[in-house]
């Protein structure tokens, strides 16, 4: 049997090194187990090895988040592990929040497979929850005799990469995510089934409850339009002929920034649709059409604002997951923040 | 009593042959025969055929449409009327023969990103009904500076035309099982099950431009209001599809041939409901488009005393908010809903995966999230253009690898999240 390296977080508590006077520790690490890290070995019987233990104070974590990461993730490089286990954190806020934060990191940046546990209830679950599995526990450290071995169970099966079952056979806080799965019937037969049990007055269980949106607050008005920079951009994927960064036509996974600064108008031709949710003919006909960039010169030039933004950004909102969407919104919002643009015109299509 | 008889002919083997003919179940085409009838358009400069069968090493990329064959078994009538027969006589009545077992599927050089893959062995099988099928593929090549709209128009019309003139070859010989269907008016609907809960169903069909247009009795549905249609209707060929949307969640032309909503409306028919009728709204870009649309479908179905109905999406997106505002008149008017959609939840299923929500929506079935990710092995025969694979929805650069395996979205596998639910793909949220 293959002896799995194992690298355990845990808090100053869990670490020996004190209650909540010690809170503000900056991260340590010991190579080898702490405390509960012998739990760890013994339930796995010798399975796994815990070859280093990282403790840091839970304020410390808490409040330097950033840096928390920054020096803990190199310490675990260096100790080459198979996998992280991280608390569990039970109820503790702060604890589970450095214990999500860290598993979520460790996957996204080392690619290591890492398990933590702790309360529904705990901040942490809501940080990390779509990234990393966490375990179901209560809200009392009493239970860590029977939470460890079902942390040691569910981990061996995320190294072997043995199929994860759902959240109430494998005992983890349920994601929100969504995978794809077989039915025994077809979805037209599901649907008719449900009409029938709900036309009946029976119980039925929709498969897909309504999502719930983000809402995004407007910005405050801009105070003096004439003084003003602003830009345009667009979803609707007008990119220079040929398409040189290749955006998708469906699920884009980056947006791009073209300069216009020296362009009155998008000509036939040098600029194209790379959309693939409407029909381009029309926009390949004439760009300006999408990204209205002749319309916005001749306002700049009757000088309704100060100046155009020299660059446009744009990417492809076809089925794009909302996810992506957030992140390329929050990167154009920085770029124009930091440029000094105060107004932005975005078309949709 | 009127009725709809479906004769269906069952196809196990298609071949190529001196001769156009089916014989015992073998449907052998002549080649020359079929490709000079397909070049009578002018648009046209050359066809090529080629089989793709169950099980076999083949990927067919870039795939616009698939069509069943079916032709009337009546002179001076057809299957889909409006392209060969004046579109003014009674569709869905009568006898229709079908290719049971077969499809036309076209492909041919890209017109626009929409069109899909369909592989005839391997992962990507699983996804479609069409890696089930005897598929006869139609590669087209338009002539040199066609535009997309009459490129598309030239590629639909030839599979329509194909599929109807393989089927005409039915007429001489008997077939292997026979559907009966009533065609009843509403009155006698109502007198025959007056205890019955009363159910429509609203079948969405995206009108939106190229490759996002369907054509009701061959009209182009961007000019019309919602159509109330027979059940059978659907089966004849009255909506014929443009819709590439994304190839996931485009209905084909087979799909509106073979709607499995209506089949299984119908089995519970006389039992648990009384099925009424079809309403096949388009699905336009605007929103005082879909809100005029959207309350014609539910004004045609208070007319008819609708208590229940299904809805299902073409497409996505967009569509969507087409879905919640048909939902919210229905259950505010006490007609019982359930939609019938798919999801765009991103490759790690963690985005909210509709574009529009109402909290009327509250019996949804979803048939998958496109977005996801599928690697397919490399197969011994392209039948059309790998490449494509990189620039069509679900792909992107370096989805074509370099063993010629492909790495991409489960968007881009032809019929894959089907929402007229004709597959078994759902989410579940773990």
């Amino acid at each position: 049997m293959k002896t799995l390296k194992v690298v355990h977080y845990i808090n100053q508590f869990f670490g020996k090194l004190g209650g909540e006077e010690m809170a503000s520790i900056p991260p340590r690490f010991e190579d080898g187990p702490v405390g509960i890290g012998e739990l760890i070995t013994s339930s796995s019987h010798g399975e796994f090895e815990v070859v280093r233990t990282i403790i840091c104070g839970d304020n410390y974590a808490a409040e330097n988040l950033e840096e928390f990461k920054k020096v803990i993730l190199p310490w675990i490089e260096e100790a080459g592990p198979d996998l992280v286990i991280a608390g569990p954190a039970f109820a503790a806020g702060r604890y589970g929040t450095a214990c999500g934060i860290l598993c979520q990191e460790v996957e996204k940046t080392l690619g290591i497979p890492s398990v933590t546990a702790m309360h529904p209830v705990n901040p942490g679950v809501d940080l990390a929850k779509k990234d990393i599995f966490i375990l179901e526990t209560g809200d009392s450290a009493r239970q860590i005799a029977r939470v460890v071995p079902q942390m040691v169970s569910f981990a061996r099966k995320l190294v072997n990469q043995e199929k994860i079952g759902l959240p109430g056979e494998e005992g983890y806080i349920p994601r929100g995510i969504r995978i794809n799965v077989r039915d025994q019937r077809r979805g037209s037969k599901r649907a008719v089934d449900m009409l029938i049990d709900k036309l009946q007055g029976k119980n039925f269980e929709t498969e897909l409850p309504m999502p719930v949106f983000d809402r995004v607050p407007p910005a405050e008005a801009i105070s003096d339009l004439y003084e003003a920079v602003i830009a345009i951009g667009t979803e609707g994927g007008i990119v220079p002929e040929g398409n040189p960064d290749r955006i998708e036509a469906h699920n884009a996974s980056k947006w791009c920034r073209y300069s216009i600064s020296d362009l009155s108008r998008l000509e036939k031709g040098k600029y194209e649709v790379a959309h693939g949710g409407y029909d381009p003919v029309p926009a390949n006909d004439d760009p300006n059409r999408v990204l209205p960039l002749d319309a916005a010169r001749v306002c700049e030039k009757e000088k309704q604002f100060a100046r155009l933004y020299g660059y446009y950004p744009v990417t492809v909102g076809n089925v794009t997951a909302v996810r992506s969407a957030e992140k390329y919104g929050k990167e154009i919002g920085e770029m124009l923040k930091k440029d000094g643009v105060q107004g932005v015109i975005l078309t949709s299509t | 009593m009127e009725e709809f008889i479906l004769k269906r002919i069952r196809i196990r083997e298609i071949e190529f042959g001196e001769k156009t003919e089916i014989s015992g179940g073998v449907l052998s085409v002549n080649r020359e025969e079929l490709s000079d009838l397909l070049m009578e358009d002018s648009c046209i400069a050359n066809v090529d055929l080629a089989i793709a069968r169950p099980g076999e090493s083949k990927r067919i990329i870039p795939v616009k449409d698939v069509i069943e064959p079916r032709c009337k078994n009546i002179d001076g009538q057809d299957s889909f009327p409006g392209f060969f027969t004046d579109a003014n006589f009674p569709s869905g009545k009568g006898e229709t023969l079908v290719l049971d077992g077969m499809a036309v599927v076209t492909s041919g050089k890209l017109v626009n990103f929409q069109e899909g893959l369909i592989d005839m062995s391997g992962p990507g099988a699983e996804y479609s009904i069409f890696s089930r099928k005897l598929n006869l593929v139609l590669l087209i090549e338009p002539v040199k500076g066609l535009g997309k709209h009459e490129h598309e128009r030239s590629v639909r019309i030839a599979g329509l035309k194909a599929a109807h003139f393989l089927a005409s070859y039915a007429k001489k010989i008997s077939c292997d099982e026979e559907e009966r269907f009533s065609v009843s008016s509403l009155d006698k609907l109502y007198k025959k099950a007056p205890d019955l809960p009363r159910v429509v169903y609203v079948c969405q069909a995206i009108a939106q431009g190229l490759l996002h247009d369907n054509y009701f009795y061959g009209q182009n549905a961007q000019g019309c209001l919602p159509v109330l249609m027979y059940p059978t209707e659907l089966m004849d060929g009255a909506v014929i599809s443009g819709n590439c949307a994304a190839p996931c969640h485009k209905h084909t032309t087979y799909h509106h041939q073979n709607n499995p909503i209506v089949e299984d409306l119908l089995k519970e028919h006389d039992k648990n409901i009384n099925f009424l009728g079809v309403i096949v709204p388009p699905v336009r870009t605007a929103l005082a488009e879909k809100e005029r649309i959207g309350y014609q479908v539910f004004k045609l179905a208070q007319m008819m005393g609708a208590q229940g109905a299904i809805i299902s999406e073409d497409g996505g997106g967009n569509p969507e908010a087409d879905l919640m505002i048909v939902a919210r008149h229905f259950e505010k008017n006490g007609i019982k809903t359930v939609i019938i959609t798919d999801e765009y939840a991103g490759s790690d299923g963690a985005s909210p995966g509709l574009a529009d929500v109402t909290p009327e929506a509250d019996a949804v079935v979803t048939n998958g999230n496109g977005n996801q990710k599928v690697k397919l092995p490399p197969m011994d025969e392209t039948i059309g253009f790998v490449e494509t694979v990189e620039h069509i929805t679900g792909g992107h650069e370096g989805s074509l690898l370099s063993d010629g395996s492909i790495e991409m979205e489960i968007a881009g596998i032809m019929g894959s999240t089907n929402e007229l639910g004709i597959e078994n793909l759902k989410t579940i949220a773990i």
